[in-house]
């Protein structure tokens, strides 16, 4: 088979470039499969971060030939090989080395989500009743493996940096809509969506969607049912005026804003982390 | 009680340096741009179309003269002053309205279809070019996205989606008065019957389609257990909802050859050929 070039980035903080690596192809490789081989030959000191090399851990999330994929799980079979094949690191997240990234920011937004506030036991032992219906909406969003490319692709924060600081982005509205939907959830985070989370912001152009190896819809099924429960909850006098007369209520934005546990600095495990990394090749 | 503003702010940190090669606009090879311009050309001249034939104000029905009953579903309701004889039925309602009727007509459609999740996508990545395409960088050195005015309005997709079903029950009644072929049998199916069908048809999917719909229907409730109607509802409107886009398409197409053919037979450039 012919030899294959990978342009790789190689860097970090302080400056960094692409680097050529030219191997032979071997028929059924994946991308991950090419970088473990630069690492046992020309360059050992590339870093790369993978865990289970089977789409499951979401570590080795990655731009290949400039769209935020898994390397585990892109074929080499499936890519140009006549130009060189080109790695870059995700783009959003800081660059720790070559093509690991700090994801601490998602982290961040994780701690901020209201927990699920359980409704009060169905049976006199505590215990709840649920049905197959009532659990089945949120399989799908329960399937995240936290890769984060949906995150990375996003460009809500991918070009508008400042947008991170009020922006929970598509993996947490994952989240957000499994626990809003969830059937014996009472928490209602809807107004802290729109006024803190950045609902607003993401304009649905679904590149999330579009990315998410675990086909995820995220779009349609988190992200837009999110905004049409905001929808309700703020803009709508037809929804405020039937919660009204039918007494409907979950708790109040205040009470779940209070509940986020913001206190925590997001960012001290991962700084420990980087300086565990060698600064330089 | 807490407010919340009285959360604390979201920690993080901005401003850390990113990888990769700085100013690269995007390092895709494949064809990114094709679907925004495919987009970008058919959105266009739909809207240079319905324009066009928005301030025709003629040629928009085919009445008792050519024996056929139909309407453009631009022009309909036609329910002004300004109407041709007879494409109003017996619903005059707005004397006073003496422009072009079609701006009343499309008002709601243009809303719904504006204000549509699926078209949102689609003009904010080929008109607004934010993003033009996925990992390719957006236009615009600042962003705000819906939260502010005009885009802020987006909230109101499910208004227009309940008098989108009020047109598209009008535009059904137009497509059944379309089987009446006054002087030519009575009633029959020609070719602009089927149009006109096959236009409601798709509207009608287009808007059960809808995300909103899918909402109202019962995307609302968190115990389905508790709602099985609603659940019922929603679990219809759910794989129609996968096909928004397409039925989006399908219907818009749909709707401006409707009101080309309408308006080539009304002009007496075409006949409107009886099929029985």
């Amino acid at each position: 088979m012919p030899d294959v070039t990978m342009r790789i980035w190689r860097g970090d903080s302080t400056g960094g470039d692409f680097t050529n690596y030219t191997m032979p192809a071997v028929e059924g490789e994946v991308v991950l499969d090419m970088v473990h081989r630069i690492q046992a030959g020309p360059a050992p000191d590339l870093a790369c971060r993978w865990n289970c090399k089977a789409g499951k851990c979401g570590s080795c999330s990655a731009e290949i030939n400039g769209m935020p994929r898994l390397m585990c799980m892109t074929r080499m079979e499936d890519l140009p090989t006549e130009e060189p094949v080109i790695i870059a690191p995700m783009k959003t997240f800081p660059i720790i080395r070559d093509l690991v990234t700090d994801v601490s920011f998602n982290y961040a937004m994780a701690r901020q989500l209201p927990p699920l506030a359980l409704r009060p036991a169905d049976g006199p032992d505590g215990t709840y009743r649920m049905q197959q219906m009532d659990v089945e909406r949120g399989q799908e969003l329960r399937k995240c493996i936290e890769c984060f490319l949906c995150m990375n692709v996003c460009h809500v924060i991918r070009d508008h940096e400042e947008n991170k600081a009020h922006y929970a982005g598509p993996r947490m509205f994952i989240r957000y809509m499994e626990l809003e939907s969830h059937p014996l959830d009472t928490n209602d985070r809807r107004e802290l969506l729109r006024q803190r989370m950045g609902l607003g912001l993401c304009n649905i152009t679904k590149c999330c969607t579009e990315v998410c190896p675990e086909h995820i819809k995220i779009t349609d099924n988190a992200i837009i049912p999110l905004k049409e429960r905001v929808v309700s909850g703020s803009y709508d006098p037809v929804a405020w005026l039937g919660r009204k007369i039918l007494r409907r209520t979950k708790r109040s934005a205040a009470e779940a804003a209070a509940d986020a546990p913001a206190q925590h600095t997001p960012t001290s495990e991962d700084r420990l982390e980087r300086q565990t990394v060698p600064a330089t090749r | 009680m807490s407010t919340i503003e009285d959360a604390k702010p979201v920690p993080v940190t901005l401003g850390g340096v990113r990888g990769g090669p700085a100013g690269a606009r995007t390092l895709r090879r494949d064809p990114w741009w094709r679907s925004p311009t495919i987009t970008f050309v058919f959105l266009t001249a739909f809207v240079v179309y319905s324009a066009w034939a928005v301030f025709q104000n003629a040629d928009y029905y085919v009445g008792i003269a050519q024996h056929r009953d139909l309407i453009s579903p631009f022009y309909s309701p036609c329910i002004m002053g300004s109407c041709v004889a007879g494409a109003h039925g017996t619903f005059l309602v707005l004397h006073w309205w003496t422009i072009t009727p079609a701006l009343f007509a499309l008002s709601v459609p243009a809303g719904f279809r504006s204000t549509c999740y699926y078209y949102r996508k689609a003009y904010y990545r080929s008109f607004w070019q934010s993003p033009p395409g996925c990992a390719v960088a957006d236009g615009h050195a600042r962003y705000s996205g819906e939260t502010r005015f005009p885009l802020i309005l987006q909230n109101l997709h499910r208004y227009f989606w309940v008098l989108a079903l009020v047109w598209n029950v009008i535009l059904t009644i137009d497509a059944v008065m379309a089987f009446r072929l006054p002087g030519d049998g009575g009633i029959g199916v020609s070719v602009g019957t089927l149009v006109l069908v096959a236009n409601a048809t798709l509207l009608w999917l287009y808007s059960l389609s809808c995300h909103a719909c899918r909402h109202l229907c019962g995307g609302h409730v968190d115990q389905f257990s508790k709602a099985p109607i609603r659940h019922r509802l929603w679990k219809i409107a759910t794989p129609l909802n996968e096909r928004h886009m397409q039925f989006a398409w399908a219907s818009l197409i749909m709707v401006a050859l409707a009101d080309l053919y309408v308006r080539l037979v009304a002009a007496g450039w075409i006949h409107d050929p009886k099929l029985f």
